[in-house]
């Protein structure tokens, strides 16, 4: 059996008195989309953090591609698609700008872009229909635009693992439309895919596996399997599916 | 041209303007990262907290800069600590540190025999600028401005998205680190000119100023230093001729040429803004009047 592109073992995070990870496990192959399904502070985050290194587990270790996930972050192989909340909207950067950042670790030490770069950006743009948009301030896109952008950035970079953080937030149909397309072509070029979503009527037709977290992994199998209303009970405490 | 050429007939007014002219350029270049990380209360702290450090170093003969770092760096820790094991919160932490160290600061003044006058620490000596004070402005200028601009790249994006620069391998705390030891820096070289405590309007209104005027970092890394400049040297040229405090002159000229922009910017200026919005309504009536 080859090595599985992330394989958590029993994690556990501890942020002062509040347990946020509770001997977590999960394993995910190469060329695999999955979704990642629980509610606020159910831990969707702080797994994300532990996956990229941010975060030291208290106990338990994270593997990517079988070595430390350090290896991978020096390698630039993480990328990373960021919650909307967590961006600066009005920072002065046009789209391109943002994109040219995926390729900062691949650069020297000032950063200074090459020819190659240049034209990697320029194709990750394209990909996401974006290239007309290339020099807006990234927070005159639409919400969708902006998501497409920060895809596009990890494309640029040529990130084989790509973390997104509910990436159909306040995103229009086109866009998840191209979003779920582009991240179907990536996966079957061998990247691994993981989504944190609250998106659940989207989850079946994105993702080929889902997992139900509450600070451990209560399930992790097909997306039909884990979204039967009473496994989502289980995690949510209610109905979700029909609450509309 | 009399005008302008008649103060620099004085020695002490050509090192004035120039002392002023390379902190100017460095502040505001540094500035645009504070603004948009929203550290302006950082560099306040910091510029106050170097003081007793600046003090000590001239004590034992020590570059002031060294002192000054070691402060800075004492101050951040002791920020950090008090927000982190306490129920005190960040801004609070800050205010405490700052004013203690300040305060520490001149008590050693105080008990330090020296013809150094507080206040030319707290005001600045814009024009009692001598040749040695102005080799160490140079040099630390220049280091602080060459680092800047060499990882210009890197600090924004530690600004935009330090989560980013983690997952590609680079290392958001010592990004930060650099940026508190180039304010730790920045701050002795505007001491000398504005003194302690207007150098924080040297590290917030440039930036402010170029953010209002361009949705592209690397104009506002133009735009800034270009604004400090012209503002700090007619500054000079003001208080010469109106015979008034030279350092407080050249922020208020900052602080006025901000209020203008902040009124008449084309794009983020409020009475532009309001134009604009009344433009669209009238646009929207006529067209729903048809």
């Amino acid at each position: 059996m080859s090595t599985p592109a992330i394989a958590v073992e029993d994690v556990t995070v501890h942020y002062g008195d509040v347990l946020a990870l509770d001997k977590a496990s999960l394993t995910l192959n190469h060329s695999r989309i999955c979704g990642l399904v629980g509610m606020n502070g159910s831990g969707k985050s702080t797994l994300f953090k532990v996956i990229m290194g941010m975060v030291k587990p208290d106990s338990g270790r994270v593997l990517i591609n079988g070595q430390p996930p350090v290896k991978m972050r020096k390698d630039a192989g993480i990328g990373y698609v960021p919650q909307s909340e967590d961006v600066d909207w009005a920072f002065p950067l046009s789209v391109r700008d943002v994109v040219m950042m995926g390729r900062y670790g691949h650069l020297g030490f000032t950063r200074r872009p090459r020819k190659a770069d240049r034209d990697a950006v320029e194709h990750a743009l394209e990909r996401v229909e974006l290239s007309e948009y290339a020099d807006r301030q990234i927070g005159q896109l639409s919400g969708g635009q902006k998501k497409r952008a920060f895809v596009a950035r990890g494309i640029a970079q040529g990130a084989t693992m790509m973390l997104l953080d509910e990436p159909f937030a306040g995103v229009d149909k086109r866009s998840e439309a191209t979003i779920t397309r582009l991240l179907r072509e990536l996966a079957d070029n061998g990247a691994t895919i993981l989504i944190s979503t609250h998106d659940l009527h989207a989850l079946p037709q994105l993702c080929d596996e889902a997992v139900l977290l509450m600070r451990k992994v209560l399930m992790h199998g097909s997306p039909d399997t884990v979204l039967q209303p009473e496994n989502l009970a289980m995690a949510f405490g209610l109905d979700v599916m029909n609450r509309g | 041209m009399e005008f302008l050429l008649e103060p620099l007939t004085y020695d002490f007014m050509v090192r004035a303007l120039a002392t002023t002219a390379i902190a100017a350029v460095v502040c505001a270049v540094l500035s645009c990262w504070l603004v948009l990380i929203g550290w302006s209360l950082m560099g306040d702290a910091v510029s106050h907290a170097v003081l007793p450090g600046v003090v000590l170093a001239y004590v034992v003969g020590a570059p002031f800069a060294l002192g000054a770092l070691v402060f800075a760096l004492i101050a951040v820790t002791l920020i950090g600590v008090v927000r982190n094991t306490s129920r005190v919160k960040e801004d609070a932490a800050i205010g405490i540190v700052f004013t203690s160290l300040f305060a520490l600061g001149l008590v050693l003044i105080s008990v330090t025999p020296s013809q150094t006058d507080l206040n030319h620490i707290i005001f600045g000596n814009l024009l009692g600028v001598s040749v040695p004070d102005l080799i160490q402005v140079v040099v630390l200028g220049v280091v602080a401005f060459a680092i800047l601009i060499l990882k210009r790249r890197d600090l924004t994006l530690y600004a935009f998205d330090p989560t980013h620069a983690h997952a590609i391998g680079l290392s958001p705390r010592r990004l930060g680190a650099l940026l508190l030891g180039l304010l730790a820096l920045t701050s002795v070289v505007a001491l000398q000119t504005v003194g302690v405590v207007l150098v924080v309007a040297m590290l917030i209104i440039p930036g402010a100023t170029a953010y209002l005027l361009t949705d592209r970092f690397s104009r506002m890394l133009v735009i800034a230093p270009v604004i400090s400049v012209v503002c700090s040297v007619a500054g000079i040229y003001l208080s010469y001729y109106l015979d008034t405090a030279s350092g407080a002159m050249v922020v208020l000229t900052q602080g006025v040429v901000f209020g203008f922009v902040y009124l008449f910017s084309p794009r983020q200026g409020l009475i532009g803004t309001r134009l604009a919005k009344a433009r669209r309504k009238r646009a929207i009536a006529t067209a729903t009047a048809r």
